[in-house]
C-alpha cells in the first residue's frame, strides 16, 4: 500500500510538472528538432543539432529570446530513417504554439516531407542539401534550400578551379574527375558539369563509387589512367576518408582533390591521417574555436554548463558551426517576421515563411550577429529561395581547416537559375501546380 | 469460459471450410474490422493516421508478401525492398505516361510489374535453395536500385532522381486527406490479406507448403516445382509491389530509390521472423513490433525524461536517450526470440489454446 501511494504521488507530481510546462509553452516559439544521434550519421547529427540548440540557448540566455519571445524545442530521434522522420514531424508539428519551421537535415526525410509541409503550411529549410529545384519559390512556396544548392556548389567549384588556373579560358582541355557517391545525391551535379563541358571545353569524367564506398581501388586505378588535373570528391561518410587514403596509396596528390561540403568536416579528414593534408573542400560556413560567435557562445552558454556538445573539443568544429548557422537562420527569420507582424509575439509558421522570404542578412547584419565572414550574406525573395550560393574553400593543414579564399566565391548564378527554373517548371507540370505570381506577393 | 467451441456443430461443407470455423473468432474479426473501418476514422487524429497507422498497414502488406514467399513457400528472399521499389516506380510511370490511367489500375499493374521482376529473379530458385537463394535475391536488391538511379527514364529525368506521386482520384473522390489515404490503404490491405488467407488454404497454398517442407517429395507426388516456386515469387512480389506503390502514393508522396535499400529488406525480414513465419497474422504482429515499438519507446523515454526534468530538474542528454531506445529495442527482440522462437503469432496461438482450457486446465 505504501508503495502505491508513493507511486500515485509521483505520478501526480509528474502530471503537474507536465501541465505547468505546457502552460509556459504558450508564450514560446516552438522549434521541432528532427535530430539523429545514433547510427552511421551520428557525427553530423550530433554536431549540427548540438550547434543549433546551442544557438537557441544562446539567444534565450543572452537576449531572453527573440524580442522577449523565448525559443523552446523538442528533439525527436529519426535515426536518419525516412519513416521515423515523418513520424517525428507529425508528432511535433502541433506541439506548443505549433512548429515554427522544420530543418530535417536529411535529404531522404526532406523528400518525404515536401508534400506534407505544403499541406500543413510549415516552412522547411534545408541548408546545403535537399531538392535543388526547390530554390524556385514560385513552385515550392514552403521549401527553402537556403544559402546554396548542389548545383551552385558544382558551379562554384569550377569557378574556383578556373581562378587557380588563371581564368575560365584556361580550363579548355583540362581533365576533371567527378568521383561520386552512387546515389541521387552524387549524381545531382552531373548536369552542371555537362553544361560546363559544353561551355568551357573542360573534360569531366564522372566515376561512381557504390555505397558505402569503403573500397575504391578500381576507381582510383581508373583515375590514375585518366591523369586528371583535379578530382572533385562528391562523397559522404566513410567514402571520403577512404578516397583520401586510396589517393595517397595511388600517388595522387591530396592538393588536387576538391571536396563538397559534406566531405569537409574534421570527422572526414582526421581518420585519414596525413593523407588528408592539403585537401581542399567547399564550405558555406567556416570553422574554428576562435570565431567571435563561437567564443561568445562559449562565454554565454558553456560557461553556465548549458552547452549541448558533450565533447567540448568539438565546439567550433565544422558541423557545430553549421548548427549555429541553422540557428541563425531560424532566429533571424522569426525576428524578421516579428518586424512585420508584431514584436514580442509568437509567430505562426506562415508568418515565419514571410520572414524567410524577406530575410536579408547582409554583411552589416552579420557583423551585428558576430557572424561576419562565418557564413555568406543572404538575400531571399519570393522567387529565389536559395538567396546566396556563395561558398568559401578551406584546406586541411593536418590540424585544422584553413580558409584559402578570403572572399566568397559565387557560382554562375544565371546559368544555375535557368536550370533550376527549367526543372521546377517540369515538376509543376507533372503535379499540376500553378506557380505563384511573385509580383503580387507583399 | 468464453472461448470454447462446445455446441458449435458443422452441418455443411461450407461451414467446415470457412476461414474462421469458431464463432468467437468470427465475432472477434468482425469487431476488429469494425474498429479499423468505423471507430478509427472517427477518433484517430491526423498524427495517428498518417504517422502510425498508414505505415503500419503498408509494412504489414510488404511483410505479408515476404511471408508468402519465405513462410509458406520456403524460399528465402532479401529482395523485398527492391520489389517495393519496382511497384512504386511502375505506378508512377503508369500514371505519368498513360493518360487517364485510374490509380487503382496503376497499382494493380505496378504489382504486375513487380511480379514479373520477382519471377525473373526467382528463376535461380529452381536450382538453389536457402542461403544461396538469399544471395541470388540480394542481386535483385542491388540491381533494381542501381537501375532506377542509372536510367533517368524511370524517374522522368528528374535531376535529383526522385519521383513524386501524382494526385490520386478514385471514382471522383480526391484521395488527399490522411483519413482518405488511410481508408484506401486499409481497404487494399484487407482485400489482399483476405486473398492471401484464402490462397494459403487452397491447392496453391498447399503446393507451396509441400515444396517448403520437402521439395523432392513434393515433386514426386506431382507438384510441378517450377510453377509452384515461380507462382510464389510472383504472388509475393505482387504484394510487395502494391505495398511499394502505397508507400509512395499513400504515405510519403516523394520517394527516392535510396529509400528502398537492403536495410528495408532486412527490416521486413525481421518483421516476419518476429511476427511468425508462415502466418498471416504474424505479418501484422511483426510489422507492429518493428514499426510501432521504437516509436512507443521513444515516446516513453521522452515522457520519463520529462518526469525526471520536473522532479529532479535534471534529464538525460538526447544522445543517451536515443541510444537507450535502441538498446531496449534490441533487448526486447532477443527476449521475444528466446521466449518464443516461432514468433508472436505462435504466442497468440498458445494463448488461444490456454483460453480454451481455462479455467480447468488438465
Amino acid at each position: 500500500m505504501m508503495h502505491r501511494t508513493k507511486l500515485m504521488a509521483w505520478l501526480a507530481a509528474a502530471t503537474l510538472g507536465a501541465a505547468s510546462t505546457a502552460a509556459f509553452a504558450q508564450a514560446e516559439q516552438f522549434v521541432p528538432l528532427l535530430s539523429y544521434r545514433v547510427g552511421a550519421y551520428a557525427a553530423g547529427g550530433s554536431g549540427i543539432f548540438g550547434g543549433y540548440i546551442d544557438y537557441m540557448n544562446y539567444i534565450n540566455m543572452k537576449e531572453g529570446g527573440v524580442n522577449g519571445v523565448k525559443l523552446s524545442w523538442e528533439e525527436c530521434e529519426t535515426e536518419y530513417n525516412n519513416s521515423r522522420g515523418v513520424e517525428c514531424y507529425e508528432r511535433l508539428k502541433k506541439r506548443g504554439s505549433g512548429a515554427t519551421l522544420v530543418q530535417p537535415l536529411s535529404t531522404g526525410i526532406t523528400y518525404s516531407l515536401i508534400d506534407r509541409v505544403a499541406t500543413d503550411k510549415i516552412p522547411m529549410v534545408t541548408l546545403g542539401y535537399g531538392r535543388t529545384d526547390a530554390a524556385d519559390g514560385r513552385v515550392f512556396p514552403w521549401v527553402f534550400p537556403m544559402i546554396t544548392t548542389y548545383w551552385s556548389q558544382a558551379s562554384a567549384m569550377i569557378k574556383y578551379i578556373a581562378r587557380k588556373e588563371g581564368g575560365e579560358d584556361k580550363l579548355k582541355g583540362k581533365k576533371i574527375v567527378h568521383l561520386y557517391h552512387d546515389s541521387a545525391y552524387g549524381k545531382e551535379p552531373i548536369a552542371v558539369f555537362q553544361e560546363y563541358q559544353k561551355r568551357l571545353g573542360v573534360e569531366v569524367t564522372s566515376i561512381a563509387v557504390p555505397h558505402p564506398g569503403n573500397e575504391q581501388q578500381s576507381q582510383w586505378l581508373q583515375i590514375r589512367q585518366i591523369r586528371p588535373d583535379y578530382v572533385i570528391l562528391w562523397g559522404w561518410g566513410v567514402m571520403n576518408t577512404v578516397a583520401l587514403k586510396t589517393a595517397q596509396r595511388n600517388g595522387y596528390p591530396s592538393g588536387k582533390i576538391l571536396g563538397v561540403w559534406w566531405a569537409g568536416s574534421e570527422e572526414d579528414v582526421i581518420p585519414a591521417g596525413d593523407a588528408s593534408k592539403g585537401y581542399t573542400t567547399a564550405v558555406f560556413n567556416v570553422a574554428g574555436a576562435n570565431l567571435p560567435l563561437v567564443q561568445d557562445v562559449k562565454r554565454v552558454v558553456y560557461a553556465k554548463g548549458k552547452g549541448n556538445m558533450e565533447d567540448a573539443t568539438r565546439v567550433g568544429s565544422v558541423y557545430h558551426v553549421r548548427g549555429l548557422v541553422h540557428g541563425i537562420i531560424t532566429v533571424e527569420a522569426i525576428r524578421k517576421a516579428q518586424e512585420r507582424f508584431g514584436k514580442g509575439k509568437v509567430m505562426t509558421a506562415e508568418q515565419v515563411r514571410w520572414g524567410l522570404e524577406n530575410l536579408n542578412l547582409d554583411e552589416a547584419r552579420l557583423k551585428q550577429l558576430n557572424a561576419a565572414g562565418m557564413m555568406p550574406p543572404l538575400k531571399m525573395s519570393c522567387a529565389d529561395h536559395e538567396g546566396s550560393g556563395l561558398v568559401k574553400f578551406q584546406t586541411w593543414d593536418g590540424n585544422q581547416w584553413k580558409v584559402v579564399t578570403p572572399d566568397w566565391i559565387a557560382p554562375d548564378k544565371q546559368m544555375i537559375r535557368g536550370m533550376i527554373e527549367e526543372s521546377a517548371a517540369k515538376y509543376a507540370k507533372e503535379k499540376n501546380i500553378t506557380p505563384r505570381d511573385c509580383s503580387k506577393e507583399s | 469460459m468464453l472461448y470454447r467451441e462446445a455446441g458449435q456443430f458443422k452441418t455443411s461443407y461450407a461451414t467446415d471450410q470457412q476461414i474462421f470455423p469458431i464463432r468467437q473468432d468470427r465475432v472477434a474479426v468482425v469487431a476488429l474490422a469494425a474498429l479499423a473501418f468505423v471507430v478509427v476514422p472517427l477518433i484517430a487524429t491526423q498524427y495517428w493516421l498518417s504517422a502510425i497507422l498508414i505505415p503500419f498497414l503498408i509494412f504489414a502488406l510488404a511483410a505479408l508478401g515476404l511471408n508468402i514467399l519465405t513462410g509458406y513457400a520456403g524460399q528465402l528472399s532479401l529482395g523485398t525492398a527492391a520489389f517495393m521499389a519496382v511497384g512504386a516506380f511502375a505506378a508512377y510511370n503508369f500514371v505519368l505516361r498513360v493518360p487517364g490511367m485510374p490509380v487503382l489500375l496503376a497499382f494493380v499493374l505496378a504489382g504486375g510489374c513487380a511480379a514479373l521482376v520477382g519471377v525473373l529473379f526467382g528463376l535461380p530458385s529452381l536450382r538453389i535453395k536457402g542461403f544461396y537463394l538469399a544471395v541470388a535475391t540480394l542481386a535483385a536488391q542491388f540491381f533494381v536500385v542501381w537501375a532506377l538511379v542509372k536510367f533517368p527514364w524511370f524517374s522522368n529525368y528528374s535531376s535529383s532522381g526522385v519521383i513524386t506521386a501524382q494526385k490520386m482520384t478514385i471514382l471522383g473522390i480526391d484521395i488527399d486527406t490522411p483519413l482518405r489515404k488511410y481508408m484506401l490503404t486499409l481497404t487494399i490491405v484487407t482485400l489482399l490479406a483476405l486473398a492471401a488467407k484464402n490462397m494459403v488454404r487452397s491447392s496453391i497454398g498447399r503446393a507451396w507448403m509441400a515444396v517448403r517442407d520437402m521439395d523432392v517429395a513434393a515433386e514426386v507426388i506431382g507438384f510441378p516445382l517450377m510453377r509452384t516456386k515461380l507462382t510464389a515469387f510472383a504472388v509475393s512480389s505482387f504484394y510487395c509491389g502494391v505495398a511499394g506503390a502505397l508507400y509512395a502514393y499513400a504515405y510519403l508522396g516523394t520517394v527516392e530509390p535510396e529509400a528502398f535499400t537492403l536495410d528495408l529488406s532486412f527490416r521486413i525480414l525481421f518483421m516476419i521472423i518476429i511476427g511468425g513465419i508462415g502466418s498471416i497474422l504474424g505479418s501484422f504482429l511483426g510489422a507492429g513490433f518493428i514499426v510501432l515499438l521504437p516509436i512507443f519507446l521513444n515516446i516513453v523515454v521522452h515522457w520519463l525524461n520529462g518526469v525526471a526534468q520536473s522532479l529532479f530538474s535534471a534529464s538525460l542528454p538526447a544522445s543517451i536517450t536515443s541510444n537507450l531506445e535502441l538498446m531496449v529495442f534490441g533487448g526486447l527482440i532477443i527476449f521475444f526470440l528466446i521466449v518464443e522462437p516461432h514468433g508472436l503469432a505462435r504466442l497468440w496461438q498458445i494463448g488461444k489454446e490456454k483460453l480454451r482450457l481455462w479455467p480447468f486446465p488438465h
